[in-house]
């Protein structure tokens, strides 16, 4: 075997990191337009497409670099939905970005970066390695956030995800090198090794690593109490930019806790499992009562996604197959519901100024009645209302945790989720029932299409034909770590 | 006297602890923020090293080495995200970011 073909699994990985130095290049070299930015826009958008593609052409389980970089049926699933959300959210980003005169070509390349370091996370199978990932997607991100350089509110957004996000780093990193000192090692098999040799969970560096890194990783997925940044931030980044962050970047963090406790804390169980069910309780309480009283809906749905982490690590507190798969699917549902509210989001726009509050959005089915249509189905389907894909994406996390006999939790899970109804179902009672204020501009053709595809995808889950592979592939996934 | 490994990471726990209360505490300055932040990191590479030279294994430096780089970009990142703020606000001052709240 010739010295190239060793790399040939890591393609996906190269070809976004490539792209992005060629778009880079494209947009250095080539006159400051308008046009040039959009179609780099879209050339990036071909790349995390030929990057997918490449992923879904890998099979079976290799390892790179000495073991620091695992490809397995588990990272797959996750790439690919890290990748689909990367690409829908630049897709959201054109309208908006063009109709303010705001499309700058370092975007679409700042995401490409957070997506390659997204990708490396997934794959990562040694502390270096995901420290390296990690700190590639943030450093991208914290860009990302203050992309918007004359707003005041862009770049505080950037300022305080920057000093959030370096703490949380090096938390993370804290926990990582007192891994290091108990195992001598920093791959995840030696450290899992070490772990599962009797009397380890009464290891003081490996109890203090576990609560290091896990904190560190809560940081990222923005798990309650390490949410403090996410409001506003997703308040004062660009709306296009919100939307990125609320999808891709949590499905890798999630990617990575799942990584972390099933392969390397496996023999240390009962440890990690009451931190991930103290953030799962905190963050599903938090995330339904503290959005109750918010009128800006950016902020609504930093709630909501926090909350939707909490329901998420539920599956995962389970620690089991199924808990794993129900994680997977959920955040596969997530990032379709997330990306299609966004959409509608963006739409909100009146004489080319972003409209946010909540209130803006009253009587809208008698403006704008497909609009006001998708809309309610996501907020019906993130409350968990059958038949829509929000309600079995619940459904497999409850179900995980309650056949790992962790009744309280789903207990709470489901009163958390009655709380959430409140403030989705108070959207589409605004839309449907009050009367109608000023019409919003006609939503522009991209956006109208993230829509309509997340809200068919959103109805046609209950089909076996849309949900029955994908629930396969999770399954298939979630083996592999087991 | 000697000094064993748990001098050097009860050091190191010090020099971290430092920095998380520096993020937290401080009210005056972002950049002192980014020190603090700097301090942490240290922290860790002290923790690295010495286990590395302790249990004889060169892992701990090469994952240290990294981390000098990483940090590097990072203070560059950050200084460049506190000059666009400064650039918009007028000031650095922490108790002025405070745009968005709730």
């Amino acid at each position: 075997m010739s010295a190239l073909a060793v790399y040939a699994p890591l393609l996906p990985e190269l070809i976004l990191a490539l792209g992005a130095m060629a778009l880079l290049m494209l947009g250095v070299f080539r006159p400051e337009a308008q046009e040039e930015a959009g179609r780099i826009m879209w050339l990036a958008v071909a790349v995390l497409l030929a990057s997918g593609f490449a992923v879904l052409q890998g099979a079976g389980k290799q390892q790179l670099f000495d073991g620091a970089f695992v490809i397995d049926s588990f990272g797959r699933f996750m790439k690919i939905v890290v990748l689909v959300a990367a690409a829908g959210a630049l897709v959201l980003s054109f309208d908006e970005m063009s109709e303010r005169k705001a499309l700058k070509f370092e975007y679409p390349v700042l995401v490409l970066l957070a997506a390659t370091g997204m990708m490396m996370m997934v794959s990562a199978n040694n502390l270096i390695s995901l420290y390296l990932g990690l700190e590639l997607q943030s450093l991208a991100l914290y860009v990302v956030a203050a992309i918007r350089r004359d707003s005041t509110r862009s770049s505080e957004a950037g300022l305080k995800y920057f000093v959030l996000g370096a703490l949380s780093s090096g938390m993370l990193l804290y926990g990582a090198s007192l891994l290091y000192g108990f195992a001598g090692a920093t791959s995840f098999e030696a450290i899992a090794a070490a772990a599962r040799s009797p009397g380890a969970g009464q290891d003081l560096l490996l109890v203090f690593g576990l609560v290091f890194l896990l904190v560190g990783i809560a940081f990222k997925i923005s798990a309650v109490p390490f949410h403090m940044w996410t409001p506003d931030v997703y308040e004062g980044a660009p709306t296009p930019v919100t939307a990125f962050f609320a999808s891709a970047p949590k499905v890798a963090a999630m990617a990575l806790f799942i990584r972390i406790v099933i392969s390397m804390f496996a023999g240390v169980q009962p440890q990690w499992q009451q931190i991930v069910v103290f953030l799962a309780i905190a963050s599903m309480l938090l995330g339904a009562f503290a959005a109750i009283r918010q009128t800006n809906i950016k902020r609504l749905m930093a709630y909501s996604s926090i909350a939707n982490m909490g329901y998420a690590l539920v599956g995962l507190a389970a620690g089991t197959v199924e808990g794993v798969q129900g994680v997977l699917l959920y955040m596969a549902i997530y990032v379709v519901m997330t990306l299609g509210a966004f959409a509608v989001i963006l739409a909100m726009r009146r004489d080319g100024t972003a409209i946010e509050d909540i209130s803006e959005l009253a009587g809208l089915s008698k403006t704008n009645l497909p609009m006001a249509f998708a809309m309610a189905m996501f907020m019906f389907s993130l409350a968990g209302i059958p038949p829509l894909a929000g309600f079995f994406a619940k459904l497999y996390v409850f179900m995980a945790a309650i056949k790992a006999e962790l009744y309280t939790l789903a207990v709470i899970g489901v009163l958390a989720s009655v709380v959430g109804a409140y403030y989705y179902l108070r959207i589409v009672k605004l839309m449907f029932f009050d009367e109608a204020g000023q019409p919003f501009e006609p939503t522009l053709p991209k956006e109208r299409a993230v829509q309509w595809v997340a809200m068919v995808l959103v109805i046609a889950f209950v089909l076996p034909i849309i949900s029955a592979p994908l629930v396969e592939a999770a399954a298939a996934a979630a083996r592999t770590l087991f | 006297m000697d000094i064993g490994l748990g001098h050097y990471l009860t050091v190191a726990a010090c020099l971290f602890t430092l920095g998380i209360f520096g993020i937290f505490l401080n009210r005056k300055n972002v950049i002192v923020i980014l020190m603090s932040v700097e301090l942490m990191l240290l922290a860790v590479n002290i923790n690295l090293v010495s286990f590395s030279s302790y249990l004889g294994n060169l892992t701990g430096q090469v994952f240290a080495l990294f981390v000098l780089t990483v940090a590097a970009a990072e203070a560059a990142i950050g200084l460049a995200i506190v000059v666009v703020y400064f650039r918009n606000r007028g000031t650095i001052a922490v108790e002025d970011i405070n745009m968005m709240k709730g």
